[in-house]
């Protein structure tokens, strides 16, 4: 897991509106390597369907990248051209989206759509094209794709679809996936079956892998590495048995305290007071102050990184780890 | 546990969809297609005591809100009897039935398209126990302030519209209109599925006080485990149209008998499972309009044998309070 397929930096996504600038996405720094997962945990509003969106580059107007870096295999992401991003898009890097509905067109067959998806970005006879769609429609789990490629989504189940929508991911062997939601919309029974194809390809190809969701027992059963994202900002990383048999940062302890399973049935959950802020009118300092047990004067200044390893740190002042217990450098 | 305050006997929902016009000439010229009829509820037995929570939990499809809505009064069922608190409801007088309908009160999934987006809180909370007589016109305003503070919302917010509310106040303002007619017994269909972790813990913390502090009774109906598991004494599962399993919490989670509860408990994704190799239960919920016959298990059960496709499975009891349907309920304690 040496060499990092993306590399994020300083990333900041702004909205532009009426009422001021929203930072969505404020100075995120994260990386994945190959066939690594990463999941990326935020509650809604969090921005991290918009750091998805950054890093594939299809935020829309009035959104922007406003600054940093996103380097995909040493290539600079920021500032290229359209044309140059549409050749990476669905080639090198490729998005799974919460609602296969959506993102499959409802007037064409599957096999069209997976085709187009292939020869849009390699020359290659038609019949080689399809014996390659029907290889990753057995890959997914799809029973007879001989069948299945003549369908239209409309006659597929919720989580044939998403399965559709995995295949046409993996066609072209990307480097990096980012799926955003796969199974949110899905029963527990397939969204077993989905999460099961997804870790089995990652394993396979080598492919790199960011799993956005804001379920955290999902999370840990698929991911290598969490970020955890609040307002705007990755608050927490690390390996997933330390962030979340150690967590340092009190919203991450906040949201596993508000996980049913991880509590006693029946005591009451530890919950997190208040709600999501709004970003366009965060409080001075650290986000999470209004609704931290730990806050104090010093949390009116915007805590600073605290670097444990490179892919382990966290931004707070008074995390639940002791700062001398770990190898701080910083 | 007490006499129970909610039975119901053998309740079937069916919804028919008539033959279109192509279909009614199609059968004229001899083709089998006949009316449509989903077998959403088929043979429900339930009892709900005081004063418990009862889980009822299985995948989309499979019949658990139909259940809820006509435990709640909004379905009628097709045939089978409900029963609340010794009366059937299907036989009421009409003062017993204004009292009964008030008694069970509903809190809906989408806090967005359950409240009237042109009303504001106080009249979304107060016009029914207005209407009801649970206040006078002059008491409205004081009666919904209290309610709203039951609820943990401030009362100075109740002039405003739905729209102006986060998701998870607006759940709350759903449970404060239930709880405005004081009930004794609410069905939560998925109240929290729509909500955010840490909203959704707030929410799940709200419903256990208020059960204790208005002794309420609760049908708790989710797809989620975790959450069911925490909140509930007892968990039914429903597959299909059909309760599968019933247990008290803790003895399900420990031992589930039906292979269905085992595959659903074995598929839920837990915080203390890293890296774990999903087992994936093969095939999807089969459709209702055509449920296999026999067990509606059976095309996706790992132990089914021939008799599985033959014959419904009898109701077996496995211990006090834990009934299974499965033809081999006896030797799967075993096996799990």
């Amino acid at each position: 897991m040496t060499d990092k397929v993306l590399v994020t930096k300083d990333l900041e996504t702004v909205f532009s509106m009426r009422d001021g600038d929203a930072k969505a996405v404020n100075g995120v720094s994260l990386s994945v390597g190959r066939g690594e997962v990463l999941g990326l945990v935020g509650e809604s509003g969090s921005g991290k369907s918009v750091t998805g969106f950054s890093i594939i580059g299809l935020v829309d107007a009035p959104g922007r990248i406003a600054k940093g870096s996103i380097k995909f295999q040493g290539t600079e992401l920021v500032g290229m051209s359209e044309n140059d991003l549409r050749a990476l898009r669905g080639n090198r890097i490729a998005m799974i989206f919460q609602d296969p509905m959506m993102t499959l067109n409802p007037v064409l067959r599957i096999d069209t759509q997976m085709l187009e998806a292939i020869l849009a970005h390699r020359k290659m006879p038609r019949a080689q094209a399809l014996a390659r769609c029907r290889d990753v429609l057995n890959l997914v789990g799809i029973a007879a794709p001989e069948e299945r490629l003549k369908t239209y989504p409309h006659e597929l189940s919720g989580g044939m679809r998403q399965r559709v929508a995995i295949a046409i991911a993996f066609l072209n062997e990307p480097d990096l996936i980012i799926a955003d939601e796969p199974t949110t919309a899905l029963d527990v029974t397939i969204q077993a079956q989905i999460i099961h194809e997804a870790q089995k390809l990652c394993r396979l190809t080598g492919t790199a892998m960011i799993w956005i969701t804001h379920d955290l027992a999902v999370v840990a059963g698929i991911a290598d590495r969490i970020a955890v994202m609040y307002a705007g900002r990755i608050v927490e990383q690390g390996t997933v048995d330390e962030v979340i048999d150690t967590p340092a940062h009190p919203y991450t302890v906040g949201l596993l305290g508000s996980v049913p399973s991880a509590n006693k049935r029946g005591v009451p959950l530890r919950q997190i007071p208040g709600m999501t802020p709004n970003i366009l009118s965060l409080p001075v300092g650290c986000p999470f102050r209004e609704r931290c047990s730990r806050a104090d004067e010093m949390c009116q200044v915007e805590p600073s990184r605290h670097v444990v390893r490179e892919d382990r740190d966290w931004f707070c002042h008074h995390p639940h780890i002791a700062p001398d217990t770990s190898e701080a450098t910083q | 546990m007490t006499s129970p305050l909610m039975e119901l006997r053998d309740i079937k929902k069916h919804f028919t969809k008539k033959a279109d016009f192509a279909g009614k000439i199609a059968q004229r010229f001899g083709a089998a297609t006949g009316d449509e009829t989903v077998f959403a509820v088929d043979g429900v037995n339930l009892t709900i005591a005081k004063g418990e929570v009862l889980g009822l939990v299985g995948e989309s499809g499979c019949g658990k809100s139909t259940l809820g809505r006509i435990v709640a009064g909004i379905h009628q069922a097709t045939s089978g009897d409900v029963s609340y608190g010794g009366l059937d409801l299907s036989d009421l007088t009409k003062s017993e039935q204004a009292r009964v309908t008030l008694e069970i009160q509903m809190i809906f999934q989408d806090p967005f398209s359950s409240l009237n987006p042109r009303m504001r809180v106080e009249q979304i909370v107060g016009e029914a126990p207005l209407v009801h007589g649970l206040c006078t016109a002059q008491e409205q305003s004081d009666y919904v302030d209290q309610v709203l503070t039951q609820v943990g919302l401030d009362p100075m917010l109740k002039r405003r519209y739905p729209h102006q509310f986060s998701g998870g106040q607006r759940q709350r303002i759903g449970i404060a209109r239930a709880l405005a007619v004081k009930p004794k017994f609410l069905v939560c269909d998925e109240s929290i599925a729509a909500l955010d972790v840490s909203i959704q813990a707030q929410v799940i913390n709200l419903f256990m006080e208020l059960r204790d502090r208005l002794d309420l009774t609760y049908l708790f109906i989710s797809h989620d485990l975790s959450v069911v598991q925490h909140i509930s004494d007892r968990i039914a599962i429903m597959y299909l149209g059909r309760i599968v399993e019933v247990a008290p919490t803790e003895e399900l989670f420990a031992a589930p008998n039906h292979p269905y509860t085992q595959a659903l408990l074995s598929e839920v994704p837990r915080i203390d499972q890293r890296n774990r190799e999903f087992g994936a239960i093969k095939g999807e919920i089969p459709s209702p309009l055509d449920p296999p016959s026999g067990c509606h298990f059976h095309p996706r059960c790992p132990f089914a044998q021939p008799i599985c496709s033959e014959q419904s499975p009898p109701t077996r009891e496995i211990s006090k309070d834990w009934k299974s349907v499965c033809h081999f309920s006896q030797n799967m304690g075993i096996v799990a």
